[in-house]
């Protein structure tokens, strides 16, 4: 089948804080089983673009949102629909992990209720799987009733995504996953990344040039609150067309 | 120069905190040493395990116990209670109005100014009250006054331990699907856990201390009641009554009973501190 290259598709979206414009008419589309990345300097609106994917935004009454946010041809910024089952669908990877005060098991097992899976022998199976899938299951198997917070930063933004694995999702989102990480779990998160890219459609916010350079297939250039430049990252990293971005490139705005 | 400067201010910042830090131990030392001093001698089984006899205000024998179950009955009932109403009332202020942050400030001060009646005019509130309703003097009255009394001390404490949960936590919490009441029960409360309990400590400290807000509501009595509409005693009231009495002895027990109430608190400080220390290690340190 045909990947999906309108997986999710921004359109005309504004974003005020207050009186500042935030972010200026994002036009954007984001294929499916891609790793998208999103690059530019501090500032320039990244984070609060991953946020009106899955409404974050709603949390920040400061924060306006103004425009069309399709994902699968669905408007989900101007949706009446159950915003819960819309977050659902997106697992959301932070700059710092933020593990839920509850054992490694929970952590889990959480997601893994709320979706309706239930019996004992079913959930540790589950709990399992995910944790295998993020190469954690080995670390923690004897102590899967420890509180999470034990666990090393590495090790808990690992739990992290494999509880947002949980829930089953289409997309991962993901803002600066690495910025708290030694190089080495940096590592393990980015090679997870290209492991889960048959699957899941991965949208990277880094500032990081290197590791759009590693894994992106597909890039977009921010600066400001305006998308600069998009498009695959042999022509955005390597020969780019617009002066902001060459500028960027060559470390003017780090 | 700079550094001689710098290091002058550093020594008398420390002198400052050393003599605060001092004066505040000091003052608590002597009253916890002047209760003992004066109650240590009355203090027996007897008094501790006994009702109040015919004659126990005049120096006969008996005891306290009516005061010190009535007090544990009334002030136990009046935390939990407030815990009820207060916990949820934090959680809708921190989870569910996160955007209207107006309002929530205004709350707060609404709350903090609350916090600042004296128990008396509790008291007096409650009087007048229990005329509206046709209720007499009694354990339900006092459990309704002192609940009511403590609420915005609860609401408040635990407010404030909800106020450090970090946005980012909620962000998880949501991003995983869960809606308000799952991310304000399952993972606010437990995150807070430590605070809640410190919160109910303080509450139950203020509630079963006060002695202003049970003298109207919660009767004038030594005895214990059968049902939630008689009179109850309560400890702070015994230590008050025998304090008025001309009696020496009498008024050594007074002490003796200030003593038990010192040692409850200690007591409830203790067992909540082993309840919250079990669920503090899934407090995650952000």
């Amino acid at each position: 089948m045909e990947p999906n290259l309108q997986k999710i598709d921004i359109r005309n979206l504004n974003v005020y804080h207050g009186k500042d414009k935030i972010l200026k008419d994002v036009n954007i589309t984001i294929p499916e089983n891609k790793i998208t990345v999103i690059l530019g300097p501090s500032g320039c609106g990244k984070t609060t673009l991953l946020k009106c994917l899955n409404r974050l935004i709603d949390l920040y009454p400061e924060l306006k949102a103004e425009g069309q946010v399709l994902i699968n041809g669905k408007d989900v910024l101007n949706t009446s629909e159950d915003i819960h089952n819309i977050r659902q669908q997106m697992g959301l990877l932070s700059q710092r992990p933020y593990p839920l005060p509850m054992t490694i098991y929970n952590n889990i097992a959480y997601g893994l209720r709320l979706r309706g899976v239930k019996g004992r022998r079913e959930l540790h199976r589950q709990v399992m799987h995910y944790l295998q899938m993020v190469n954690l299951w080995d670390e923690v198997k004897n102590r899967l009733r420890a509180p999470a917070s034990r666990l090393s930063i590495g090790q808990q933004q690992r739990l992290c995504l494999a509880r947002g694995l949980a829930v089953n999702p289409e997309i991962i989102l993901a803002d600066e996953p690495t910025s708290a990480l030694d190089p080495i779990s940096s590592q393990i998160i980015e090679e997870e990344f290209i492991t889960l890219k048959d699957k899941y459609t991965i949208v990277l916010v880094t500032h990081i040039l290197r590791q759009a350079r590693r894994i992106a297939d597909h890039v977009i250039f921010m600066y400001l609150g305006e998308v600069i430049e998009s498009g695959p990252p042999e022509q955005v990293l390597e020969n780019p067309q617009m002066e902001k971005t060459k500028a960027y490139l060559k470390g003017a705005f780090n | 120069m700079s550094r001689i400067l710098k290091n002058t201010e550093e020594n008398i910042f420390r002198v400052l905190m050393f003599i605060s830090t001092t004066f505040i131990l000091t003052i608590l030392a002597i009253i916890i040493y002047s209760i003992f001093e004066k109650g240590i001698e009355f203090i027996s089984w007897d008094m501790l395990t006994q009702t109040p006899k015919g004659g126990y205000y005049y120096g006969k024998e008996g005891g306290i116990l009516n005061a010190i179950t009535g007090s544990l009955l009334l002030a136990g009932s009046a935390t939990l209670l407030a815990l009820v109403i207060g916990l949820p009332f934090a959680l809708f202020l921190n989870v569910f109005l996160i955007r209207r942050k107006k309002l929530v400030a205004f709350i707060r001060f609404l709350l903090d100014m609350i916090w600042g009646i004296p128990s008396i005019v509790y008291g007096a509130f409650g009087f007048t009250l229990m005329i509206f309703l046709g209720i007499k003097t009694s354990l339900l009255a006092g459990i309704i006054v002192v609940t009511l009394f403590i609420l915005p001390i609860m609401i408040r404490s635990i407010d404030e331990i909800l106020r450090t949960v970090p946005i980012g936590l909620m962000e998880a919490s949501y991003s995983l699907g869960s809606n308000r009441s799952e991310t304000a029960f399952r993972v606010f409360v437990r995150q807070a856990f430590s605070g809640v309990i410190t919160a109910f400590l303080l509450s139950f400290g203020r509630a079963i201390g006060d002695a202003a807000s049970v003298l109207f509501t919660a009767g004038y009595t030594d005895n214990l009641p059968s049902s939630l509409t008689e009179p109850v005693a309560t400890l702070p009231l015994s230590i008050f009554f025998q304090l008025s009495s001309p009696v020496p002895e009498v008024q050594g027990r007074a002490y003796a009973s200030a003593m038990v109430l010192t040692f409850i608190i200690l007591l409830a400080s203790l067992f909540s501190r082993g309840i919250g220390k079990r669920y503090h290690k899934t407090k995650i340190n952000f």
